[in-house]
């Protein structure tokens, strides 16, 4: 064998932040390489899809409102991976919260109080921790996968969004359309900056980064996760309890998943529809990985995936790409991001091993 | 023998049903057996489906198409057994990563296509026992996926349990480090195992787009791919009760089309629920016999192996 890795024996510090770089270099030759499959320029279709947003007038509010989701249930679902909970129902989560907190803004339509958004705030929250909370349950007391639990959630989440918008939940005077009518005003999150879609829940999910990076390097919570993640069996020892550990990641992810939906119907789409959510759900894992499961490293991840959207959105309306592309590309970041990973822990090294002496 | 000519749909109806779920399920207890857990199946057959539907669109040839579906499965396995197998990768991230690729690039592809149909998958009939009452129909008139998802069953049994080269994959799936130094060539077997799961989602997803509904929908497989998951589970890795578990699963969803058809006030919404909770409840279950699950689960599944020394 030419190539071989061998045993670095510790972490090494530089790959852990090279290593999403190098895997950006080569999403972004491989896009290239697909867009030149696909008959378009790739010079063209690279600038339309990352650099074109980026430069038009008032894309940047628009990246943060895209991000703010993925960096909001990306930071949740980083705090759990590490203590290997793995949570990949954020989806249905987030639907849930929108309908917990939706459910309110239709129930007291015509109330003006200014209490409402707040409840509808909570209400969110906790409708995505209830949500979370059947796997949790079905995994502490059961011991079933919280992997294929949460996911099969998340269609019956879809199913009870469609059912309730067509159904009990459907706007009397929307033509039949299966969407709620619009929230009232006093339902809709505030807007930051006038002129923008900038709402208060793109500064709650920076609150929310900073929280979370202080949870996991100042807290024993944080301190458990670590360990649970890298030393289950020096977590045991110690006396760390699983199932607590399992009630914690997945009711901060489901919570934080809740309240992105939430602030995303209450937002940018302010009502509910069977279309609330763009795959935030899924993408934030991705956003999780590629900010090396740090609160911090989320935030970053999640702008540059929420540029992967808006790209999206430029290639179909410019080039009349599908929308597809987008999941395209992020799974190969991910691919990408996860081989180079091995440098983390091993060396490349060319040339044979070196015979064993023989003992 | 009248009396029970109603059943014959029905029981054709479940069979096209469980066929996905049997022929997904077999591929990934084979990858799981191996000690890899691959969640990208989803991803997998939905390339399948697409691959195999406009190969045989395009070909005009159903064999084409299905060579072509079960190509594009294991290409797919590919390049997760290279991330997970060869670099290392965590294996629930690489499934992931596959199953979101998968759906990108399989809603791309299938962009011009929608709206076309294929001719469904002729029915193979075995002579004379074809023509029998009652078991003709539903045992000897099937296409040749369905037969595939059977006889692909049988020798996975036979091989795991029968032959000297199942029992090797069967010690890596159970402790690599220990197959590793007898000497087997423990990332190689995985890696074949891994692209025996590709191959098999790949029909999967041909038999969703040439028979199921022969026609190409973005997302079609419609979480099938995680059911079949949720089937190895179910099975304790065991090949017979896979069959079971594949057959549970395509009655429930054929009961939820029917239940829906007799025009019981129930949104149909909660009834196409069915399959999904009747997945959750399964796992819990099977999953709550700890000692079960220890006893039969693969003891390395999801743990990567690095030679060393």
């Amino acid at each position: 064998m030419l190539l071989r890795l061998e045993p670095r024996g510790h972490h090494s510090i530089f790959w852990t932040y090279a290593s999403p770089l190098v895997a950006l270099a080569l999403t972004l030759l491989t896009s290239a390489l697909v867009f030149e499959i696909l008959g378009r320029d790739p010079e063209l279709a690279l600038y339309t899809f990352f650099i074109k947003p980026l430069v038009s007038p008032g894309s940047l509010p628009e990246l943060l409102v895209k991000a703010s989701p993925l960096i909001l249930i990306g930071t949740g679902l980083s705090l759990g991976f590490r203590a290997n909970v793995w949570n990949i129902g954020a989806e249905g989560q987030y639907t849930l919260g929108a309908l917990a907190g939706g459910g309110l803004a239709l129930l007291f339509y015509d109330s003006t109080s200014p209490l409402l958004l707040p409840a509808m705030i909570v209400a969110g929250a906790l409708g995505g921790m209830a949500w979370a909370a059947i796997p949790a349950f079905l995994r502490t007391h059961f011991n079933a996968s919280e992997i294929l639990t949460s996911l099969m959630l998340t269609y019956v989440a879809q199913l009870i969004l469609i059912y309730l918008v067509t159904g009990p939940w459907r706007d009397p005077e929307g033509y039949g359309f299966p969407q709620s009518r619009m929230f009232s005003d006093t339902a809709t999150m505030p807007i930051l900056v006038s002129g923008t879609r900038l709402h208060l829940g793109v500064l709650i999910a920076f609150i929310v980064v900073l929280l979370g990076w202080g949870l996991l390097g100042k807290s024993l919570v944080g301190f458990q996760l670590k360990v649970v993640g890298q030393a289950p069996r020096a977590a045991r020892y110690a006396g760390f309890s699983d199932k607590g550990l399992v009630w914690l990641a997945m009711m901060l992810g489901g919570g934080l998943a809740g309240a992105a939906g939430l602030f995303e119907v209450a937002g940018p789409v302010g009502q509910l529809t069977p279309q609330i959510s763009p795959g935030y759900g899924f993408t934030a894992i991705i956003v999780a990985f590629l900010g090396r499961l740090h609160p911090v490293g989320v935030l970053f991840a999640g702008l540059l995936l929420a540029l992967s959207y808006l790209g999206g959105d430029a290639a179909q309306i410019d080039l009349g790409l599908p929308s597809a592309v987008t999941n395209i590309f992020q799974g190969i970041l991910l691919f990408f991001l996860l081989g180079s990973d091995i440098l983390i822990l091993y060396r490349l090294r060319l040339g044979r091993r070196r015979e064993q002496p023989a003992s | 023998m009248s009396g029970v000519s109603w059943l014959v749909p029905v029981i054709l109806s479940v069979i096209s049903a469980s066929t996905p779920l049997l022929l997904a399920a077999t591929g990934e207890l084979v990858t799981e057996k191996s000690g890899v857990l691959n969640l990208g199946i989803e991803g997998m057959m939905l390339l399948g489906a697409i691959i195999g539907f406009a190969v045989t669109l395009t070909t005009g040839s159903a064999i084409l198409g299905i060579i072509a579906a079960a190509g594009a499965g294991i290409a797919m396995a590919f390049v997760f057994g290279v991330l997970t197998l060869l670099l290392l990768a965590n294996q629930v991230a690489a499934g992931l990563a596959l199953t979101i690729f998968g759906t990108g690039l399989s809603a791309l592809i299938g962009k011009s296509f929608v709206g076309n149909a294929v001719p469904v998958l002729p029915k193979l009939n075995l002579p004379i026992l074809s023509s029998l009452p009652f078991i003709g129909p539903i045992l000897f008139q099937q296409d040749a996926l369905v037969y595939a998802s059977f006889l692909l069953l049988v020798l996975v049994g036979w091989f795991l349990y029968r032959t000297h080269a199942g029992l090797v994959l069967r010690a890596v799936g159970d402790s690599h480090e220990a197959a590793h130094a007898i000497g087997y060539p423990v990332i190689a077997i995985r890696f074949g195992a891994v692209l025996f799961g590709g191959m098999t989602s790949g029909l999967a997803g041909a038999y969703m787009s040439l028979v199921y509904t022969p026609m190409w929908a973005e997302n079609m497989t419609a979480g099938r791919g995680w059911i079949a998951l949720a089937l190895v589970v179910f099975s304790t890795w065991r090949p017979a009760r896979l069959l079971l578990g594949a057959y549970l699963f395509g009655g429930i969803s054929i009961l939820q089309i029917y239940v829906q058809s007799m025009g019981l006030p129930i949104p149909s919404q909660f009834l196409s629920m069915l399959p999904y909770l009747a997945t959750v409840l399964v796992l819990v279950l099977i999953s709550r016999d700890r000692s079960r699950i220890r006893l039969n689960a693969p003891a390395c599944l999801g743990r990567p192996f690095h030679a060393t020394g």
